[in-house]
């Protein structure tokens, strides 16, 4: 005879409502876990959009992400070259807020030659950049559809494609324009600048309006990334690093202080919701008091009690973690930034949770084990 | 008194002793206490408050260790000096049955389970153990209630429940604390009428706390118990 079924199945309702308490507490611990791992792949998605192998910015720079970088546009031909580079492409980011329906819109702009890498590495809807000026693709979080129009700078561009999930490290969708495009976004200076540079005598401007970020590259299947940077090195205004070494400089810098924020502030969840489940299964011991009592004097043994206990505690864990992941797989795309919800986190933490029940329920198995049968006797 | 006397007694107490604290704290709530009770008995305990009666039932029941004395239950010595078995709740779930004051009904289970949980741990098959258990209720006239959850049995249903349950395991002893303090007179008498039913057919041995006077004469024997001592005996 399993009591704690018995018991559940009689306060059913109160059960439930407990169970729920709980799942929305194990649903904010899920949410930052998912948030974490959204931080996380949103960092790493706009290094991983050219599909590249290797990174080229300048010299001493660790960018283009983590630091600001500007090469000469001419690299990627000099880049192309390289003995093991099968693709290259130069491109540009930038972060800028656009007007879009009477309120600001922030974007992170990527800058790219058509047909070259850098590009958006998929387009859901619409087509790729056709024109050499004013198109754009977009990502559906821009909430932009394809044929409007908006305003960038001094020129209105017109939404050709939409991409899916796009977004820099810190949650801004990216729009795609050309490099074209991307340079004067960046580079040109204001009309009113730009005529008091020329009359300090500097031609076109002022700036050299041919200057990119970085220039990414892909490499052959045979040709060892290692090697491919080694032989940038040897241009003393470059730098270059791997795909990789990208990627460790984004988590490690970049969003690093967040990623650690958010891993923190999971982990006091954890331990609140240590100390909740050790609460209510206390508090659940403790109404069963009289009722344990009766148990060992009628001869029940410890083992049955503490089931009791136990059983009860690991039904609440797995009927919360239900509720709770129930609950943000159903909510997790209302957040403003990216929820990842991974199964491998999602089953980790159900481990963690059926845990805690076992080690919460210490308390509460203490406390029947601790009862007087005589308890059971009086009035 | 029943016709069983000359049996070996199911409960034999030989100057048990118990107290509580030391020096000028010691409370002596048992002393020298010697008592013997037959199959088919059914034994009244009375006495003032605090006069030792709980006490006792709860030394006889193996919950509280007595401080010296010999004690024998169903033939079997359980103390002398110390407890002899150190298993007491398996010797409480096969030779004790238990009926309360507040019935102690577990609350989220059904008078069936009620009674079959007893069974249940006695090793039982769950099947087999709800049969006995509705059997039990339909022995004692309850069975029309026997999917009914405590809190919605009357107080005289409760106790034959109760009274069920501490009979499921077919205890040879039966110790009651208050049975009929919770009941009307005619109820009172209709439970006690059931335990010396039991005690008759069952050959138990029953021992009852009680200040209900309604029932005295429902006792083959009283015993007054004041200052932990056991001073008369009635017949």
């Amino acid at each position: 005879m399993n009591l704690a079924y018995y018991d559940i199945r009689h306060n059913m309702g109160r059960f439930l409502l407990t169970c729920l308490g709980l799942g929305l507490l194990l649903g904010v611990v899920l949410s930052m876990i998912g948030i974490y791992r959204g931080l996380v792949a949103d960092a790493l998605t706009l290094s991983r959009a050219p599909v590249a192998d290797i990174w080229v910015v300048e010299s001493g720079s660790r960018g283009p992400f983590a630091e600001s970088s500007r090469i000469p546009g001419d690299t990627r031909e000099a880049i192309a070259r390289l003995h093991g580079i099968k693709e290259t492409g130069a491109v540009t980011y930038q972060s800028l807020e656009a007007n879009y329906k009477s309120k600001k819109l922030r974007l992170y702009v990527v800058g790219y030659e058509p047909g070259r890498l850098g590009g958006p590495d998929k387009i859901v809807k619409g087509r790729s950049i056709g024109r050499s000026h004013y198109e754009m693709v977009a990502d559906r979080r821009t909430q932009l559809s394809i044929g409007e129009r908006i305003k960038l700078g001094r020129n209105n561009f017109t939404v050709v494609g939409l991409t899916n999930g796009q977004v820099s490290s810190g949650g801004d969708p990216v729009i795609y324009i050309t490099l074209l495009d991307s340079q004067e976004l960046q580079f040109e200076l204001a009309p009113a600048a730009a005529r008091r540079e020329i009359a300090r005598g500097n031609a076109q401007q002022g700036v050299d309006l041919d200057t990119v970020n970085a220039i990414v590259a892909r490499l052959m299947p045979q040709a060892n990334p290692k090697t491919a940077v080694k032989a940038i090195y040897r241009w003393k205004h470059l730098s270059a690093m791997t795909q990789l070494d990208q990627e460790n400089i984004l988590l490690r810098s970049v969003v690093d202080r967040a990623r650690k924020q958010i891993g923190l502030f999971t982990v006091l969840l954890l331990i609140v919701s240590t100390v909740i489940i050790a609460l209510i299964i206390y508090t659940m011991t403790m109404d069963k008091i009289r009722e344990i009592a009766t148990l060992k004097l009628i001869g029940a043994p410890d083992r049955t009690i503490i089931g009791l206990i136990i059983q009860q505690a690991l039904a609440m864990g797995m009927i919360g973690f239900g509720f709770g992941a129930l609950l943000i797989i159903n909510i997790k795309d209302i957040f403003p930034r990216r929820v990842v919800l991974q199964p491998e986190d999602g089953l980790a933490l159900a481990g963690v949770v059926m845990l805690v029940c076992v080690l919460a329920s210490a308390l509460g198995v203490r406390l029947a084990l601790k009862v007087d049968p005589a308890t059971a006797l009086g009035g | 008194m029943s016709d069983s006397v000359q049996s070996e007694a199911l409960v034999k107490l030989q100057n048990v002793s118990k107290h509580f604290g030391e020096g000028d704290a010691r409370v002596d709530a048992l002393r020298e206490v010697s008592i013997e009770v037959y199959p088919g008995q059914v034994i009244g305990l009375l006495g003032p408050s605090g006069s030792g009666k709980s006490t006792l039932l709860n030394v006889i029941g193996c919950i509280l260790e007595p401080s010296s004395g010999w004690v024998n239950l169903d033939g079997e010595t359980v103390y002398d000096g110390h407890w002899l078995r150190s298993d007491l709740r398996k010797l409480r779930l096969e030779k004790i049955g238990f009926i309360f004051q507040s019935h102690n009904l577990i609350p989220f289970l059904d008078s069936t389970d009620n009674v079959a949980i007893v069974l249940n741990l006695a090793g039982f098959s769950t099947v087999e153990a709800k049969a006995r258990a509705i059997e039990l209720l339909e022995y004692l006239e309850v069975g029309q209630r026997k999917k009914a959850f405590p809190a919605l049995l009357s107080g005289g249903e409760a106790q034959r429940v109760a009274i069920a349950r501490a009979l499921a395991n077919r205890p040879r002893i039966i110790l009651a604390d208050e049975p009929t303090a919770a009941l009307d007179s005619v109820r009172a008498g209709i439970v006690m009428d059931l335990l010396r039913k039991v005690a008759a057919e069952q050959q138990a041995a029953i021992l009852a706390v009680t200040h209900d006077e309604k029932i005295y004469d429902r006792f083959d024997h009283i015993f007054y118990l004041r200052d932990g001592r056991l001073e008369t005996e009635n017949t």
